[in-house]
């Protein structure tokens, strides 16, 4: 019987605990097919500090550690420096890398560590339970922030992908959603990507997927998707916002 | 015996952690103990090795907790205000179960403080170097040549134990130059299978990891980590002697503190007294049982310390509190003179003899 | 034997070197040494000084509290050391930058116009080595021996073409 379907081989078997219609799979497995596609398994270390992905451990193949909040980029510098012939993927969430890891983050990209970093922003804290993020929008409703996002008082979210196209370091960052077809398949594309640029050598690359979370939205995940093109894409346009090696930036 | 040379206690200690098989340092400017990194920064490119200054003490040790998943020797250097920045690294280390050397150069404080010697990281290195229970293996050099061989020890038991083992000096230990010989004899290597350097789809993936949601695992490592640790108390402790066969009081130093307790003692002998010194070289774990023994022979302690008195609560546990001990110390980047010692062991000398 | 010697002067004088000179000539002698500089904010073109101590058994404190023998080679070093100096022990003045002598009477003390020796002989930076020569001289416990060797060890290798110019040094203020 032919196969149509199949699990990436560098997706574990264990069930995700994420919420249904979180869209943490699916970058989980566009991750693991760039992995497999490139033939990289074996060579692989992923990273993922605290946050709604901090068991993706269990999830993926290669070997994995679990890193402190917001420090994912230092440590995959320390585990690329020792082992440069290895890939380095860190898994970070909007808190984590747009907040307590904003250091990190900006001075990885400025040293071009040869890295990939896989970045979700969902707008909100999902794993202590729908806090502002960074990059909540402006007016966005959430736990602490109940009357929504004062930026006269709170400030304005951070727009990460047009932050890094300044630093001269880094070598590509694009963002990209997965609320439809077409732009998931656009980043897997993207990721694919930012990992073969790692294999060539090409240095940092930084992919920023818009991504839901229903259970912290207080929408269905049908609805979240539908917020997330009306809301979160006007403010955080998708594209391709440097490539050092293609000159195509936004 | 190799030639013995003259080397500043820092570039010692960081030409012995190269000699050691470290090749990865990772660190952030901090007064006083640049030479570390200067000595790195022109060492490691020679050696194909990596010196990074990284953005902060939180990335340095961030940075080395990566490398230590690797399974490589790796170490970073500071002091005191940086060490507390590098305090969540040193917590999740020690839950991850990884090997590090970590370099404290002490200055006093607290906040930003000075940039004088100072012994008062003693509490956070012996007890609370982050969050969670664990410990950290504290060496404590008292002149150059121990810069030299506790370095390459500290690497050798962090391996051994996978665990972060401190060198807690201060100011006068990493500026001072002395003779120093760098004959170290083999780096002995350890097996490293939980490394995570790629499954080379041979072996299914290690995960180095601190994170276990079930508290019955959670305390299961817990526990099997303190077997561990009592283990190292039992056999890892080391300290020095000075003149305690006959001694009735016993000065307990480390550091600077022992070196200037030295010259005090030499002094208070000429005068009759019969005063000696056990000199802890490992912090953690304590020499208890040496100081317990002691406690049965002499009628009072003096801890001399550059620091309010934080030794003085581990020379109470180890005797039980069975004899006084007093406290002789100066703080805040000034260092006990040799008359401030010499007059707590004449006032020591004073107590009765409940011997 | 242990002598303790503090040499004191402004940053720039070389007064650390002439102390890592010292040291590495004890060593050389089969003598315990330690050298301890003064560090930090000092370090920067204000006063500076180390501690040289040189013992026949295991040194104890490198930190010297009352010194055997002073270098003083500037007013402001003088006016701090001067009454540590162990009654007995020996002064060393720079005495073309510093005016005033010494008060004491309990000790020895040696004016050497090092500065201007340094400047007439076209050695300019080098009245610190001049001031070791004399040391040499008159301390007693440290043999006029070794100079090349020592020298040797403390000049850095980038600058081999200054090791006669010091050492020349060193022989005019022994000479002195």
């Amino acid at each position: 019987m032919a196969v149509v379907f199949d699990k990436p081989h560098a997706l574990t078997d264990a069930p995700f605990h994420y919420c249904p219609g979180c869209t943490h799979g699916i970058v989980h497995r566009l991750v693991a097919e760039a992995i497999d596609e490139l033939g990289i398994e074996g060579r692989t270390i992923g990273i993922a500090p605290v946050g709604c992905s901090v068991m993706a451990y269990d999830y993926f193949n290669c070997d994995m550690i679990e890193a402190a909040h917001g420090r994912a980029p230092a440590v995959a510098t320390g585990v690329k420096r020792s082992d440069p012939e290895n890939i380095v993927f860190t898994y970070q969430g909007d808190g984590d890398l747009a907040s307590i890891g904003t250091c990190e983050t900006v001075h990885a990209a400025a040293r071009n560590e040869n890295i990939t970093i896989i970045f979700i922003n969902n707008a909100i804290y999902g794993m202590t339970g729908g806090q502002m993020a960074p990059t909540s929008l402006p007016g966005q409703i959430t736990q602490t922030s109940p009357y929504g996002r004062d930026v006269e008082k709170v400030g304005y979210p951070l727009k990460i992908c047009e932050l890094l196209s300044n630093v001269d370091g880094a070598s590509y960052v694009e963002r990209v959603a997965v609320n439809n077809v077409k732009n998931v398949k656009a980043a897997k594309k993207a990721i694919l990507h930012a990992f073969r640029n790692q294999v060539e050598g090409k240095g940092f690359s930084l992919i920023e997927v818009l991504s839901t979370c229903p259970t912290n939205w207080g929408l269905t995940p049908d609805k979240a998707l539908k917020w997330l093109e009306d809301n979160m894409i006007p403010y955080y346009p998708l594209g391709v916002y440097k490539d050092r090696y293609s000159g195509e930036e936004k | 015996m190799a030639e013995k040379v003259l080397m500043k206690g820092n570039e010692a200690l960081a030409e012995a952690a190269i000699m050691a098989g470290c090749r990865h340092y990772f660190g952030y400017p901090i007064t006083p103990q640049t030479e570390v990194a200067a000595y790195m920064s022109k060492k490691m490119p020679k050696i194909g090795g990596t010196f990074l200054q990284a953005e902060s003490e939180i990335a340095a040790i961030n940075m080395v907790l990566g490398v230590a998943s690797t399974g490589k020797r790796v170490m970073t250097s500071s002091s005191s205000p940086g060490i507390s920045l590098k305090s969540e690294g040193l917590s999740y280390l020690a839950g991850c179960d990884l090997p590090a050397l970590v370099v404290n150069v002490q200055r006093g404080g607290p906040g930003l403080g000075g940039i004088q010697p100072s012994q008062s990281d003693y509490f956070h290195a012996t007890r609370g170097a982050g969050h969670g229970d664990f410990h950290m293996i504290v060496l404590a050099p008292s002149n150059v040549q121990e810069m030299v061989d506790l370095t390459f020890k500290g690497f050798d038991l962090a391996d051994k134990y996978r665990m972060t083992s401190m060198i807690l000096a201060d100011g006068t230990m990493g500026q001072t130059m002395e003779p120093v010989s760098l004959e170290m004899g083999e780096v002995k290597t350890y097996d490293k299978p939980w490394a995570t350097t790629g499954t080379k789809m041979e072996r299914p993936h290690n995960i180095v990891n601190s994170l276990f949601l079930k508290p019955e695992i959670l305390e299961e490592e817990n526990f099997k980590r303190y077997e561990r640790y009592k283990k190292i108390e039992e056999t890892e402790a080391l300290y020095d002697e000075y003149m305690m066969d006959d001694a009735e009081i016993c000065v307990v130093a480390f550091g600077i503190a022992a070196r200037v307790s030295h010259n005090a003692i030499d002094e208070a002998r000429k005068a009759g007294i019969k005063v000696g010194m056990i000199r802890p070289i490992t912090l953690w774990p304590f020499p208890k049982a040496a100081l317990k023994a002691a406690s049965e022979k002499v009628k009072a302690f003096i801890s001399v310390e550059l620091s309010m008195g934080q030794m003085v609560e581990d020379i109470d546990l180890a005797i039980r509190c069975a004899k006084p001990v007093l406290l002789c110390n100066r703080v805040g980047g000034m260092i006990p003179t040799v008359k401030n010692v010499y007059d707590s062991i004449m006032q020591a000398n004073e107590i009765g003899g409940d011997r | 034997m242990t002598k303790s010697i503090l040499l004191a002067g402004f940053g720039g004088q070389g007064i650390l070197f002439c102390g890592k000179f010292l040291a590495y000539k004890a060593l050389i002698e089969g003598k315990e040494v330690s050298w301890l500089p003064s560090y930090g904010p000092e370090m920067r073109g204000g006063t500076c000084n180390c501690s040289v101590i040189m013992s026949d058994r295991q040194i104890g404190s490198p930190i010297i509290t009352n010194p055997d023998i002073l270098v003083a080679m500037n007013l402001p070093s003088l006016d701090k050391f001067e009454n540590d100096v162990i009654p007995g022990g020996q002064i060393y003045v720079d005495s073309t930058l510093i005016e005033r002598k010494v008060q004491r009477d309990d000790v020895e003390v040696f004016y050497i116009p090092a500065t201007k020796m340094a400047s007439d002989n076209g050695m300019r930076t080098l009245a610190n080595m001049i001031i070791t020569g004399n040391i040499i001289k008159h301390c007693g416990d440290i043999p006029h021996e070794n100079i090349d060797a020592a020298m040797a060890k403390v000049v850095s290798a980038k600058h081999q073409d200054l090791l006669d110019v010091n050492i020349s040094a060193v022989e005019l203020g022994y000479n002195y």
